[in-house]
């Protein structure tokens, strides 16, 4: 039973079609990687699944319980502290208990020591662990992250995907967009792939690989490889 | 909408400087403009030069004394004088000192009475064939608006005095006849004193006395029967003469009636408009800027994701900055009624008046904060934005083209900036009009709102 589920997705701009019969559903507990070239439609098909655009044709149906938006640029207020941020999004999330939820939070991105620093003097990765985790604070059953370590180094990258795997016990579905294609390969139980906002593939990353057919190739170059093969 | 708004306050407590300069920016400008409106220029130091003898400041008229020094002092209503001391001096020497202070700009301008004044006044008044005296005006015309300055009020001043020696001359002239009709004795020193004059009444007298002794129906008799009626005419005619000689010195009487407006004293009319120049850039560049930092810090998508709707986050932001800019606009007004004669009874219609107004305000800076999307551009917008409209909202009528102020008219009432002045001006001054300016405004509330709703939709 998806927990997640979008059918026949279409999205225009104008005369330019952003996403054209994109489906896809999403499971409980499942990491999906949505990887594609620049301008293949990720971020719009994120902001439909989120409910921040409509689609020009096509239905959503979320799950039932909220559904978490981490956005790629982090949304944070940096005048506030990172207790404070917290603490607002709880109370505009009508969290019965406002104060446990923020210490929960912080308790769970290691930011406690930070809570009273404003956020507009941390660093890149933290900051991106207070996005998530405002993202995090309605406890929702899926959580999409568009390009969540974009602007991270390698080791802030690092630490923000233990984070992210530590959701994988609490049953949350995590769906994530990224350039980073070894990244899909390391922690997504499916991809899908998405190239001029059509929906190429899904399956997982050894399937594509395995599609692809080329001996030699690892995950990326398969990857390049089967854009080739489908005239991207 | 209530947590938002209490971010929004902790965000601006943290940006110490951003609240300073909203606050304090206005505020000066304001505080100047208002001086800049409610006082007058101060009086231009001019260079006087009298180059009349001390022991001939006065002119006799038919044996009445005038000082000419009084006249003078008519000038000197709207000049500060410096007076140039020619005592052992010759004319140029006193006359270059002069220039020289206008030249270095101690001075504005220079005003030399030249020395024969008063003997060129008394032979006028002798009806003696001679030009009239000049006074003597120098200044520097490197800048327009001083040239102009100097020219208007010299004018104006040597214009009242010419008015004030005119009357004086009237009456002069006015005595004569007098005496012409009812006799009298007048001091003539050129003649040797004192000279009696017959006057018409008393020949009337004496030549009915004289005509009594003559045969009735002689020819003797006739003839002084047309003079005596001769000097009766004269008689009647001179009588009428009281008016049409005290015509001259004011031709034309002016009458003044209001027929639009109201009677708002200029200090105060400078309160409303400094109190509406405050409001409408604390409220324009607060509102643009706090719902445009709503999408600069990536923070709109996310709270429009079901936690504030659009109208509400909209209608945080107005509160905010209505309510930031009515304290703002208070404080002023309270600081302004030290230095203005404010009347403090008309306190809740001054409340009114800021709140509606700031409204208006806010209303304007959502919509640019909207369309903008980015704080530095909704800044920049809302100053570009705010100066023509106030400076095209003071143009008065007559100023311009008949055309042109109609279109200036249109463009202004599109805007929140001349309601609100009128609201202020009425509320502070019992100018009528609040009913018709805060529906006005109510109406800009209401269009700018729906436009900042509509310009919501691209900050996605």
């Amino acid at each position: 039973m998806p927990l997640l589920e979008a059918t026949g997705l279409v999205k225009r701009y104008g005369a330019r079609d952003a996403l054209r019969d994109v489906s896809i559903s999403v499971a409980e507990g499942e990491r999906v990687a949505v990887i594609g070239p620049n301008g293949a439609g990720k971020t719009t098909l994120l902001s439909i699944l989120a409910g921040i655009q409509e689609p020009t044709a096509g239905r959503v149906e979320r799950p039932s319980g909220e559904l978490g938006w981490v956005p790629q640029q982090a949304a944070l207020y940096g005048k506030l502290t990172v207790a404070e941020n917290l603490r607002l999004f709880a109370r505009l999330e009508r969290r019965a208990d406002v104060d446990g939820a923020v210490e929960r939070m912080l308790a769970q991105t290691g930011l406690e020591d930070r809570a009273d620093d404003q956020v507009a003097v941390l660093s890149g990765g933290n900051r991106q662990r207070v996005n998530i985790a405002i993202g995090l604070l309605a406890e929702p059953a899926v959580l999409l992250l568009d390009e969540p370590s974009a602007a991270l180094d390698p080791r802030q990258r690092e630490r923000l995907w233990e984070f992210l795997l530590r959701l994988e016990s609490d049953g949350t579905a995590v769906l994530y967009s990224t350039h980073n294609v070894q990244e899909a390969e390391r922690h997504a139980d499916r991809v899908l792939v998405l190239a001029d906002g059509e929906l190429l593939f899904e399956g997982s990353p050894k399937e594509l690989e395995r599609l692809v057919g080329e001996p030699g190739h690892d995950f990326e170059g398969a990857f390049v490889a089967f854009l080739q093969q489908r005239g991207h | 909408m209530g947590w938002l708004l209490l971010k929004d306050i902790q965000i601006l407590r943290r940006s110490p400087l951003l609240l300073t300069l909203l606050v304090v920016y206005p505020i000066v400008i304001a505080v100047l403009i208002g001086f800049a409106l409610s006082r007058g220029p101060d009086k231009p130091r001019v260079a006087f030069v009298n180059l009349v003898p001390s022991t001939q400041t006065e002119l006799d008229l038919a044996g009445e004394s005038i000082d000419l020094a009084e006249y003078a002092d008519t000038l000197f209503e709207s000049i500060e004088p410096v007076r140039i001391d020619c005592e052992g001096r010759s004319a140029e020497e006193c006359q270059e000192e002069a220039l020289d202070k206008v030249r270095s700009g101690d001075v504005l301008a220079a005003l030399v009475i030249p020395e024969d004044i008063t003997q060129r006044l008394q032979a006028l008044q002798s009806l003696q064939a001679v030009d009239a005296p000049v006074v003597r005006v120098f200044y520097n015309a490197e800048d327009p608006v001083k040239a102009r300055y100097v020219q208007d009020t010299i004018k104006s001043r040597a214009q009242d005095a010419n008015v004030a020696l005119t009357q004086k001359l009237t009456q002069v002239a006015l005595s004569y006849l007098d005496l012409i009709v009812e006799g009298g004795s007048v001091s003539l020193p050129l003649l040797g004193g004192d000279i009696d004059v017959l006057g018409l009444e008393r020949s009337e007298a004496s030549l009915r006395a004289a005509q009594a002794e003559l045969p009735p129906g002689s020819e003797a008799h006739r003839q002084l029967d047309e003079v005596i009626r001769f000097g009766q005419l004269a008689q009647e005619n001179l009588d009428l003469s009281d008016e049409v000689l005290g015509t001259i010195g004011t031709p034309i009487k002016i009458e003044t009636e209001v027929l639009e407006g109201g009677t708002t004293p200029l200090s105060t009319f400078a309160a409303a408009v400094a109190i509406a120049i405050s409001l409408m850039f604390v409220t324009v560049l607060l509102a643009a800027g706090t719902l445009a930092l709503e999408r600069e810090e990536n923070a709109f998508r996310r709270l429009i994701r079901g936690l504030v709707s659009p109208t509400a986050l909209l209608a945080e932001k107005a509160l905010l900055a209505t309510a930031c800019s009515t304290a703002v606009g208070m404080l002023m007004l309270c600081g302004l009624a030290v230095f203005v004669d404010l009347v403090w009874g008309r306190f809740p219609l001054w409340v009114a008046g800021v709140a509606v107004g700031s409204l208006g305000f806010a209303a304007l800076g959502l919509a640019v904060g909207a369309l903008a999307r980015e704080v530095r551009a909704a800044s920049l917008l809302a100053f570009m934005l705010a100066l023509p409209i106030a400076f095209l909202a003071l143009v008065p009528s007559g100023a311009v083209s008949e055309p042109l102020y109609d279109v200036i008219r249109v463009v202004s009432a599109l805007f929140p900036f001349k309601p609100t002045l009128d609201v202020m001006d009425a509320a502070l001054n019992d100018a009528g009009g609040m009913a018709t300016a805060l529906a006005h405004l109510a109406a800009l509330t209401i269009g700018f709102g729906a436009l900042a709703r509509v310009g919501l939709r691209r900050f996605a």
